[in-house]
């Protein structure tokens, strides 16, 4: 917090600092004006609404509430659900999301593969395609009859191939396969990043005649650590507000048996069907408390297993 | 870690190969090219296949889709007109080989077939039964999915809308976001750290906290069933594009902005003359990441334009039409082929800016 103290400070600067600060402060102003309009001012709002029984669907006089909404969670079992069912899918859907971008970028900087730019622009392609499209595109790979998958699955004898998203079990793997298509950008970021690691510390365990995996091990995987970092705290933040996929894909209604009702989702239904608009913002508030207290974690986990080459921070 | 290095000179007075052996691992290497690129296309094909797929159906009828054992490429059966009928070209295997033959007689033991290329010559007579043969079929892509799509989701409206939504939100992007990062990049201001870390944390911000309030707001202003909610915010600035455009500008030398500033330059001038001519390959990744952002934007246009069809943009159209035509596969398909080919097109002629926006982005953090 010193450095906020530090804002204040503008008003002891010497007249060409304090010239230069103000053109500073001129141009950030959209994004401070920004900030105060669309980000301070709705976070605190929606925090004082928590308080309240703002609630649209029933008549009712304001009032102050004190932790009632945020009592009403420890009772309410859909919202339980809800949470369960976005951690189930967090604990695929994220150790997917970091290992696989890596495997295919790995395959991409391999110095025996040829054409490397063309695959690169293709494995990324899909990435700009909009995800309703990609939904009704990729999401034929998953049909229990059609889709190949299982007709792939049939071909090598299985017997009763998943149902997938019809299947409550079944479904979060699908939506894993069914994220896949967006994989791109996470395999050029990974991509660049094995590109950066210097030759010199290949050479090196060449020598020390480290063979593949040890090589893997103790030189790609610590010097990858900084990218995979960055991946999985976007992942968790991503994946803790995931529902669109769920929403356009079941109308929102959790099928199959409530398998898909994530966090996220829930917390619109009660926004926008059920206007509990007090409810829905103390749902908010959790969900902002949680990412932030995992994001937090990873920070400071990041100490442990995050190697930044040559510089200490 | 400790780290060897090894001397060029010492790797170059290695024993020298002989002429075969260093033949011999040529191809060795030459193989496990081969080896790996074949085995990366296949992993490409199966990654893209879902693509490949509604191309082809979107090009078919609807009777081909929801037919079993069709061709996977638009086609339709092969048929021939004799004495003003149609008979159905079946490949029946003969005692010389397969021949495609017209059905001309059914029968479920013995059918007759005649000869498409002497129609007039007596009927060959095969033994078996005429259901267990497979038709021949001809490539005949159609494009009525299209037409039908074209006009049942209104494309012209959705496109016009997705396109104005784009085109505005960009100079929105761009304008903000380079006066912010340039802020950012070359100003002392007391307590920018502070205001950076503020930037960038907004980022882990779930979009639902500030959503209510926001929603509120925008309704008191009557800005509900408007363009507003979705363009006025571009307007503001955001942590991603002004990340990206201040990691580039740091990368320009301050010399010259210097060097500018003695001959008296103001810091616009300097910005749009010095600055500017140097970034702009961030400059149009942010751009064009904008603008494929707003075409797969979804939810805000739904919350937004839910009352107004005819301001909505095309991924909103494609999901509502899905929710009225998804017992028709191929239209579905052909309107999907329709939402994605705009950003599929923009991103093959701009993939280098994609791919360096992503870098700057993703790595240098």
């Amino acid at each position: 917090m010193s450095s906020f103290k530090e804002l204040f400070s503008i008003f002891h600067l010497k007249p060409n600092a304090r010239r230069e600060a103000l053109y500073g402060l001129a141009f950030i102003s959209l994004w401070l004006i920004g900030f105060l309009l669309f980000t301070l001012f709705p976070m605190i709002a929606t925090l004082v609404f928590t308080f309240t029984n703002i609630n649209l669907a029933q008549e009712q006089s304001l009032q102050f509430v004190g932790l009632q909404n945020y009592l009403a969670m420890f009772k309410d079992s859909q919202l339980h659900n809800a949470l369960g069912v976005t951690f189930k899918y967090a604990l695929i859907a994220l150790p997917i999301g970091l290992a696989l971008p890596l495997i295919v970028a790995l395959l991409l900087n391999n110095k025996y593969l040829r054409a490397k730019g063309f695959f690169r622009i293709m494995f990324y392609l899909p990435f700009v395609i909009p995800f309703v499209a990609g939904i009704f595109a990729w999401g034929g790979l998953l049909n229990p009859e059609q889709g190949w998958i299982n007709q792939g699955l049939e071909a090598l004898g299985v017997q009763n191939p998943p149902g997938w998203l019809n299947d409550p079990t079944w479904v979060y793997p699908g939506l894993v396969i069914l994220g896949l298509w967006g994989i791109g950008s996470a395999v050029i970021i990974n991509l660049a990043g094995l590109q950066g690691i210097p030759t010199e510390l290949y050479d090196a365990a060449k020598v020390d005649g480290a063979g593949w995996w040890a090589t893997l091990w103790n030189v790609t995987l610590p010097m990858m650590s900084p990218v995979l970092f960055y991946a999985l705290v976007l992942g968790v933040v991503g994946v803790f507000q995931y529902f669109l996929v769920p929403l356009v894909i079941t109308d929102g209604t959790g099928r199959p048996g409530g398998a898909t009702m994530f966090f996220n989702l829930y917390l619109y239904k009660t926004f926008f069907t059920f206007q509990n608009m007090s409810y829905g913002a103390a749902q908010a508030w959790v969900l902002f408390l949680l990412i932030l207290a995992l994001t937090v974690f990873l920070f400071w986990s990041s100490k442990y297993w995050v190697h930044y080459a040559g510089d200490t921070r | 870690m400790q780290v060897k290095t090894v001397n060029e000179s010492q790797l170059a007075t290695a024993p020298a190969v002989s002429s075969s052996a260093r033949v011999k691992r040529m191809l060795r290497e030459g193989g496990k090219s081969f080896t790996l690129t074949f085995f990366v296309i296949v992993l490409l094909a199966a990654f893209l296949s879902p693509l490949l797929r509604i191309t082809m159906n979107s090009f078919k009828t609807a009777d081909q889709v929801a037919e079993y054992g069709t061709p996977l490429y638009p086609a339709k059966p092969r048929v021939i007109e004799y004495q003003g009928k149609e008979y159905d070209i079946y490949k029946v295997p003969l005692a010389e080989g397969v021949r495609e033959l017209a059905l001309y007689k059914k029968g479920r033991v013995t059918s007759e077939f005649l000869d498409p290329a002497n129609l007039s010559a007596p009927p060959i007579v095969w033994e078996g039964a005429w259901r267990s043969l497979d038709r021949a079929w001809d490539f005949a892509p159609t494009l009525s999915n299209y037409q039908q799509v074209w006009d049942l989701i209104d494309y012209p409206r959705l496109m016009f809308n997705t396109v104005a939504l784009a085109v505005i939100g960009t100079i929105g992007t761009l304008l903000s976001n380079t006066l912010v990062a340039y802020g950012f990049a070359r100003f002392r201001i007391p307590g920018k750290q502070f205001l950076f870390t503020l930037l960038i944390a907004t980022i882990f911000l779930p979009a639902a906290v500030t959503l209510i309030p926001t929603y509120t707001v925008f309704v008191k202003l009557g800005w509900i069933g408007t363009w507003l909610p979705l363009l006025v915010p571009t307007f503001f600035a955001n942590a991603f594009d002004v990340f990206l455009l201040r990691q580039f500008f740091l990368t320009i030398p301050r010399e010259m902005d210097e060097a500018a500033m003695i001959d008296g330059a103001n810091p616009f001038q300097i910005l749009w003359s010095v600055i500017l001519p140097q970034a702009w390959a961030a400059v149009i990744a942010v751009g064009i990441f904008h603008f494929v952002y707003t075409w797969n934007d979804y939810f805000g246009p739904l919350i937004y334009l839910s009352t107004r069809p005819d301001l909505q943009p095309i991924a909103v159209g494609l999901a509502r039409f899905n929710s009225i035509y998804g017992n028709k596969p191929e239209l579905i398909q052909a309107g999907t082929i329709m939402t994605l080919i705009v950003p599929v097109i923009i991103f093959i002629f701009a993939q280098k800016y994609f791919m360096q926006g992503v870098v700057i982005t993703g790595v240098e953090k």
